[in-house]
């Protein structure tokens, strides 16, 4: 019987009622007093020089306040990255700068050149038009092959080529892999693009900075992931402004999935302009921008090789990526590619080595960064279409090929750094035929072939690392920055509770999820508890939410609070029935003695601890205020096993997701409901890739899906309703939730389900097909259907 | 710069706008009801539908002045008249039809739109009909499922 509050409650999102009736509060909701408008004149070409920028007639436009270039910023620092990898000889990456407004030269379309700030918007867009910029063209370079040749045109004057760097993992592996392949019974190759991806959370960013002359405090309201990270990097490395007067405000955000994590030269500009103008200063993208400004995501051409023996155990992976960064590294770029990717590269498997190498490229295009999984997509991709591969070229059942290779004992130690916790890949695997009905298929297969249709089954497995992470392996790994999570919880006079947390909620539904755990643990009513996110000046330092971190790390900081509540909480009882410590239990919202019928109710504690008459003051201080930080000491591992079946129109090519299964391990889950919710979107969103989405350029450095209109984006008609599944969860064992974390699941599990049902399609029709490229476009099909 | 005098809501609104302002804009700006939300420049993401003389529109494709004089019906107008979720609302809660919220106006505007025309349209239909309404956060699932509740179906599936 399901249960209607704490944890393992579907409850129904507090949130929604603001959302559905229009209160809700975005950036763009909010207006200052005084505001002035900005607009950004953008690059439309993709690698120049800048010979000359004039301003004057722009300048003198109605309206215009001010226009500030790239001359405006030579004193403050570039936007800075948050990760320095070490390549595999030993050296730092190369860390070109990145100035907020372009600095003498132009690296990709949509950098921004001028930023016209007017008492409209209109008139900063009418003055943009005025601003006359001579640009120098020069030849740009978009593919990676290519910017890696040595006549390549380089993207940065003063570094020596355009690879950031070229990393290995691991590198002392190297040789016994080798060996491993030259003793291979049979190896099976593939070579593989993971395709460039837009974000498109559906709110576009937004930024708006303010600046208090009576104070001297600056504030940033902007759309993000992590305001505290913001505050730190904008502060301390771009615009010199202490944090102490710096606040930034994150408030109700229209998505994010990682695009929103990263810290952007409008949010700079704004809160430099506020100060130097004495004025508001908002800016709010187009989409039209955001195509052109938002970090990208994945883009990774891959070559994948796996080493099976004569029995058709795997004992060996070995993978060659070339990674785009773009034009500049945004602030997470070169963890996405190495750490964030190598580490899933023995997958749910018991491979015994893996060696991965990754070169990393300066490309004339806009920076690319973390999206929904973050390299982990890219490494469940590569994998799970090799082994899909090598059960085809061996002849075997690809689910039993799996099985055979599962890891089935945990603790699991993985021969790429990670040590998996706990896991149970052979239950997720026997969840999913059970609720797949493959028996089915052939008569399903049947029905479609009458159709005109051909029908193929995709099969995938995949792990995760999440709950983004332990500091202290991070730092070793060249992290910038700590990634614990914090919770304050303050309990008020009459029982109700605030927790202020470092997690942001774009959309994960905190507001509703994370009372559930306080309910549960105190046994009181989740509408007396209330969730403040998203401003830096009335919660803790928090690293924010991405990585499926929010209630592995952040609920876990949450939990460590309210564990130090109840511990006061039973001091307070104690004193007020005069009974020992040691023996108050809370329960149902009441602290009892053991063995007694005396009971104190949790409002009273409450109250006493706030008004303390009769209170142990020599021992305890009034008041019912905690927080707590917590460093998780390794991450989560959510793993789970898909299924997909799709329809392949033989006249057009055209796929159609005919029915798509889900089993998940997310360890123990807190709000199913929320949990299906994010499964969903997901899924939606590595369909999308697989079948449609693509950021496309030409060779000059053009975007050429640059809308709505070109960026295909997944509509309701392209997607069915979905079977999912996530009751075989093993908890965690690390964290006191036992949780894992469930954001990223359904975008690094559904590419490559998705690939491989439809070259099981093709080959079912007697096309000798083995990969077909994503977006698996109609057009692409087609042409595989032809040989 | 123009006068222009609506309806919204049922409550008469008059503002002076540009030729060029779109209705969207007059909505947020002007009007300060800032649930009707802007996702893209090209008429596609369907954030901004509201109700002009009862039919759907995406007031990012209608300057303020073509709307003179019109009855214009927003998100902030849909809630019971005791401030109650209406059912469209109420069955978007109950079967988590939204994440981000921010699609969400749109999403709603565009199901009253379709439940008042076909008030028991097939999940096909459903879909079909949202064509002109993206969300990136729910994968349609959950919307779908809201709309045919809304409209006293259920959608038949397998397992949740």
């Amino acid at each position: 019987m399901p249960k209607d509050g704490g944890i393992g409650a579907s409850s129904k999102r507090r949130e929604d009622v603001r959302f559905l009736t229009g209160a809700g509060n975005y950036t763009d909701d909010i207006n200052l007093r005084g505001q002035a408008y900005v607009h950004f004149l953008r690059s439309d070409i993709a690698h120049g020089t800048i010979t000359n920028i004039d301003t004057a007639a722009a300048s003198a436009m109605p309206g215009v306040v001010r226009i500030f270039t790239g001359a405006d910023f030579q004193a403050v620092g570039g936007l800075p990255c948050g990760w320095q990898i070490t390549d595999r000889f030993g050296e730092a990456m190369k860390e070109p700068r990145h100035p907020v407004l372009a600095d003498g030269k132009v690296r990709h379309v949509g950098e921004p050149i001028c930023a016209v700030v007017a008492d409209t918007l209109e008139q900063a867009r009418d003055a943009a038009e005025a601003i006359v910029v001579d640009i120098d063209e020069l030849p740009a370079v978009v593919d990676m092959a290519k910017a890696l040749t040595a006549d390549s045109p380089k993207v940065h004057d003063d570094l020596s080529d355009n690879m950031c760097y070229d990393w290995g993992f691991v590198e002392e592996n190297k040789e016994a892999v080798e060996e491993a392949f030259r003793n291979a019974a049979h190896v099976t190759t593939c070579e593989l693009t993971n395709n460039r991806l837009v974000a498109n959370p559906m709110e576009p960013r937004v930024a708006l900075g303010d600046y208090d002359r009576s104070s001297d405090n600056s504030t940033l309201y902007t759309t993000s992931q992590n305001p505290h990270v913001i505050r730190l990097l904008m502060g301390a490395f771009v615009l010199g402004i202490p944090e102490h007067k710096l606040r930034v405000v994150a408030p109700d955000v229209g998505g994010g999935f990682g695009t929103k994590i990263f810290h952007y030269a409008e949010e700079a500009l704004c809160t430099f302009a506020a100060k130097a103008l004495n004025r508001p200063v908002k800016w709010t993208s187009t989409r039209s921008e955001a195509f052109v400004s938002d970090a990208h995501g994945r883009d990774h051409v891959t070559t994948i090789e796996l080493a099976l023996d004569a029995d058709n155990n795997f004992t060996a992976v070995r993978t060659s990526t070339l990674a785009n960064m773009g034009a500049y590294l945004s602030t997470f770029a070169p963890s996405v590619p190495t750490w964030l990717h190598g580490t899933l590269m023995a997958g749910n498997y018991k491979t015994p080595l893996v060696y991965v190498n990754v070169r990393a490229v300066f490309t004339n295009t806009v920076p690319v960064d973390a999206y929904r999984g973050a390299g982990r997509p890219e490494a469940t991709f590569q994998l799970e279409r090799v082994i899909d591969k090598a059960a085809r070229e061996l002849g075997v059942d690809p689910i039993a090929l799996r099985r055979q290779n599962f890891v089935s004992e945990f603790p699991y130690q993985t021969p790429v750094a990670v040590a998996y916790d706990s896991g149970d890949f052979h239950r997720l695997m026997d969840k999913l035929e059970a609720q797949a009905d493959f028996e089915g298929f052939a008569a399903r297969r049947a029905k479609s072939e009458a159709e005109g249709k051909l029908r193929g089954l995709g099969i995938n497995c995949f792990i995760e690392a999440c709950g983004i992470a332990p500091s202290n392996l991070v730092g070793q790994l060249g992290a910038r920055a700590g990634l614990y999570e914090s919770a304050t919880v303050r309990v008020n006079a009459t029982g109700g509770l605030v927790v202020m947390t470092g997690s942001h909620s774009h959309g994960q539904g905190h507001e509703t999820a994370f009372p559930q755990v306080i309910a549960e643990m105190i046994g009181i009513d989740e509408s007396m508890i209330e969730i403040v996110h998203g401003d830096t000046a009335n919660t803790p330092m928090g690293m924010g939410t991405y990585g499926s971190r929010s209630i592995a790390v952040g609920g876990s900081a949450m939990v460590r609070a309210t564990e130090k509540i109840i511990n006061k909480a039973k001091k307070i009882a104690a004193h007020l029935m005069e009974a020992s410590e040691s023996d108050i239990e809370l329960k149902d919202g009441a602290f009892s003695v053991a063995g007694t019928d005396k009971s104190v109710a949790w409002g009273d504690v409450t109250l006493a601890a706030y008004v303390p008459h009769n209170y142990p003051l020599e021992d305890i201080e009034p008041g019912l205020e905690e927080t707590a930080f917590y460093d998780p000491s390794n991450f989560t591992y959510p793993a789970g096993a898909y299924a997909c079946e799709v329809e392949v129109d033989k006249e057009t090519g055209a796929v159609t997701i005919a029915k798509f299964t889900t089993a998940d391990d997310f360890g123990n889950v807190i709000n199913p409901m929320i949990v299906d919710g994010q499964v969903h979107g997901g899924l939606v969103q590595g369909i999308g890739q697989a079948l449609m989405e693509n950021a496309a350029y030409d060779e000059n450095g053009q975007l050429l899906s640059a809308s709505y209109m070109d960026y295909a984006m997944p509509r309701a008609s392209d997607v069915p309703m979905f079977t999912v599944d996530h009751s075989n969860g093993t908890p965690c064992t690390h964290n006191p939730l036992g949780v894992k974390g469930c954001g990223e699941a359904g975008a690094i599990g559904s590419p490559p389900t998705v690939v491989n049902a439809v070259v099981d399609a093709l080959q079912s029709g007697g096309h000798k097909v083995d990969h077909v490229d994503m977006p698996v476009s109609p057009a692409r099909v087609w042409a595989a259907m032809q040989g | 710069m123009t006068q222009v005098s609506m309806t919204v809501n049922g409550k008469s609104a008059t503002g002076t706008v540009e030729g060029r302002t779109l209705l969207s804009s007059f909505l947020r700006d002007t009007l300060e009801l800032t649930g009707t939300h802007v996702g893209c420049d090209t008429s596609q993401c369907g954030a901004c539908v509201v109700h002009v003389n009862g039919v759907a529109v995406k007031s990012c494709t209608m300057l303020a002045a073509e709307a003179d004089g019109a009855e214009v019906a927003t998100i902030e107008g849909q809630a019971n008249a005791d401030g109650s979720l209406n059912v469209i609302q109420q069955a978007f809660q109950d079967h988590h039809g939204l994440q981000c919220g921010f699609c969400t106006p749109g999403m709603v505007m565009s199901a009253a739109a379709l439940l008042k025309d076909n008030p028991k349209p097939t999940e096909a239909e459903v879909r079909e009909y949202l064509e002109g309404n993206i969300c990136r956060c729910t994968g349609y699932h959950n919307i779908v499922k809201a709309i045919m509740a809304a409209s006293g179906q259920d959608v038949a599936i397998a397992a949740e």
